[in-house]
């Protein structure tokens, strides 16, 4: 089930004119932006299928842009995304992929600043919703049909452990789990699928777990 | 969850003697945990903005295109004129459809039902019933719940864009959406609800989105204006007792595969269609510039 909540048939509030390509674009953008956890000073974003196809009339790229700048897709700062990209100093580049994608709507953003750099997958599945597929070259391998959380945290002993255990108090069961890291002691991630979606609350507490960096949920 | 497709929903609302607004909410207070009053208000804010998206649109917009926009206007003036055709409350149910896509079109700000580009169909049904039905405000965002319960059964089952299965995903589920919930709105029962989504999402099978310039306007504008006409008309057939010889879950699934075996030409690729007819083409130019029109083309 994809489609847990009845605000995702019935929403998201937005600007037009397109859920799929202006909406979902927005929260993919976001979700980078969330990840990184700051305002990256330059964007590279490939498009494939239909988003390659349409991007300009449907403002995809105005709203991938506004999502990179932290915007929610019912902002209407989103309209003017490209001036402020330029007052917050984030340079921004559009590539139009001719290659096949898996899905019609799939978005490769790769971010950076002078610092580290990034780059994620995320597909418009419709409706406003957007999953993320692929991490710095790691693909999640979610079934796309439970809730789904990406953890980042510093690759210390008990960082895992933490997290799990705030779920299990919280009566929520793990389907899927996944971890991996670039190099030992650095930087590290979890993918975690539920069966149930996890309450703000509850994200706020994993945030909170010594050693992590940032909880999103990556089935928005 | 408590239904995962209409069948599931239809009886959820008999063993338990509730309507489908009344199921939607309990599953949504099982699945994310909130308070029934909370989901309430959340539902009360999106109402609030369909109805700013159509004042908005009643009183004309335009996009930046210059392809959409004032046919609201049009609409409304020639309904408050009288002597129409198909009546003042078709009239009524169209106009506020257009005005939200106009809006839509133009960047402004709208509640996606179940999508932006067939975000008029569930708001036109509702706000051209109101003068007609006189809804409380807790009626009003029922019907929005009744909505949503057929629309999350579409999206789980088969798929609510145009991109994944063609137009017939988006109004065409808008439209049965409206349509279900126009029939609980007047007093039907749960299984006529069905009927009429099964109705209007017969009559929009095999829709295909071929959107003029790639631009969320030309034709999709007017087709929330078909799509939710035709949501009165299968809800009234619905409440006259006629009943869809192919079950409510088995048309989702004929959509489903319809949608599957269409060619991405079709499929809001901006390639194919409309798109592709020598106006579409020329449109696509004068708004982008010939390298993009044959981009599109």
């Amino acid at each position: 089930m994809k489609f847990r909540s009845v605000f995702d048939v019935i929403g998201p509030v937005m600007i037009g004119p397109s859920s799929s390509h202006t909406a979902g674009a927005a929260r993919i953008g976001k979700m980078a932006r969330q990840l990184y956890g700051r305002q990256p000073k330059w964007a590279k974003i490939h498009l494939y299928g239909s988003f390659a196809k349409t991007y300009q009339g449907h403002g995809t790229d105005v709203a991938i842009v506004g999502g990179l700048l932290d915007f929610d897709t019912f902002d209407e700062r989103i309209r003017q995304a490209f001036e402020l990209a330029e007052e917050a100093g984030m340079a921004y580049e559009f590539i139009e992929e001719e290659g096949a994608s898996e899905h019609p709507n799939t978005a490769r953003i790769k971010i950076g600043d002078d610092e580290s750099d990034f780059e994620l997958v995320g597909i418009s599945i419709g409706g406003g919703k957007a999953e993320i597929t692929e991490i710095n070259g790691f693909e999640l391998r979610l079934s796309g049909e439970n809730p789904a959380i990406l953890v980042l945290h510093n690759d210390r002993h008990g960082a895992i452990a933490s997290v799990t255990s705030v779920l299990a108090d919280n009566k929520i069961n793990i389907g899927h789990m996944e971890v991996s890291r670039r190099d030992k002691g650095k930087e590290a991630m979890m993918i975690i699928e539920t069966d149930q979606r996890i309450p703000d609350e509850i994200m706020e507490r994993l945030e909170g777990c010594d050693h992590i960096l940032s909880v999103i949920s990556i089935t928005e | 969850m408590l239904f995962k497709n209409v069948s599931e929903l239809i009886q959820a609302t008999e063993e338990n003697n509730i309507s489908i607004a009344e199921v939607m909410i309990r599953q949504e207070v099982e699945e994310t945990g909130k308070p029934r009053e909370e989901i309430f208000a959340e539902m009360g804010r999106n109402l609030d903005i369909m109805e700013k998206s159509v004042e908005d649109g009643l009183n004309g917009v335009k996009s930046t295109s210059g392809l959409t926009g004032g046919d609201a206007v049009l609409l409304k003036n020639y309904m408050e004129k009288g002597n129409t055709l198909s009546g003042e409350l078709v009239l009524d149910v169209i106009s506020k459809a257009v005005a939200t896509n106009e809006v839509n079109a133009a960047m402004g700000t709208i509640c996606a039902t179940p999508t932006a580009g067939s975000a008029g169909c569930v708001p036109g049904v509702l706000f051209g019933l109101k003068p007609r039905l006189n809804p409380t405000r807790k009626q009003m965002i029922n019907f929005l719940f009744t909505a949503g319960a057929f629309g999350q059964v579409i999206a789980n089952n088969a798929m609510i864009s145009g991109a994944a299965g063609g137009c017939q995903a988006e109004v065409g589920s808008a439209a049965g959406m409206a349509s279900a919930a126009a029939v609980e709105m007047a007093g039907g029962t749960p299984q006529q609800s069905a009927e009429a989504m099964s109705m209007t999402l017969k009559n929009m099978l095999g829709l295909v989105c071929d959107p003029v310039a790639g631009l969320v306007e030309v034709p999709c504008v007017k087709r929330n204006a078909m799509g939710s006409s035709q949501a009165i008309v299968s809800a009234d057939m619905a409440l006259a007792g006629v009943t869809s010889r192919i079950p409510c879950d088995e048309v989702i699934g004929a959509m489903f595969r319809i949608g599957k075996s269409m060619p991405s030409t079709l499929r809001e690729t901006g390639e194919g269609g409309l798109a592709a007819t020598p106006t579409g083409r020329a449109l696509a130019a004068k708004i982008f510039g010939p390298a993009a029109a044959s981009k599109e083309g």
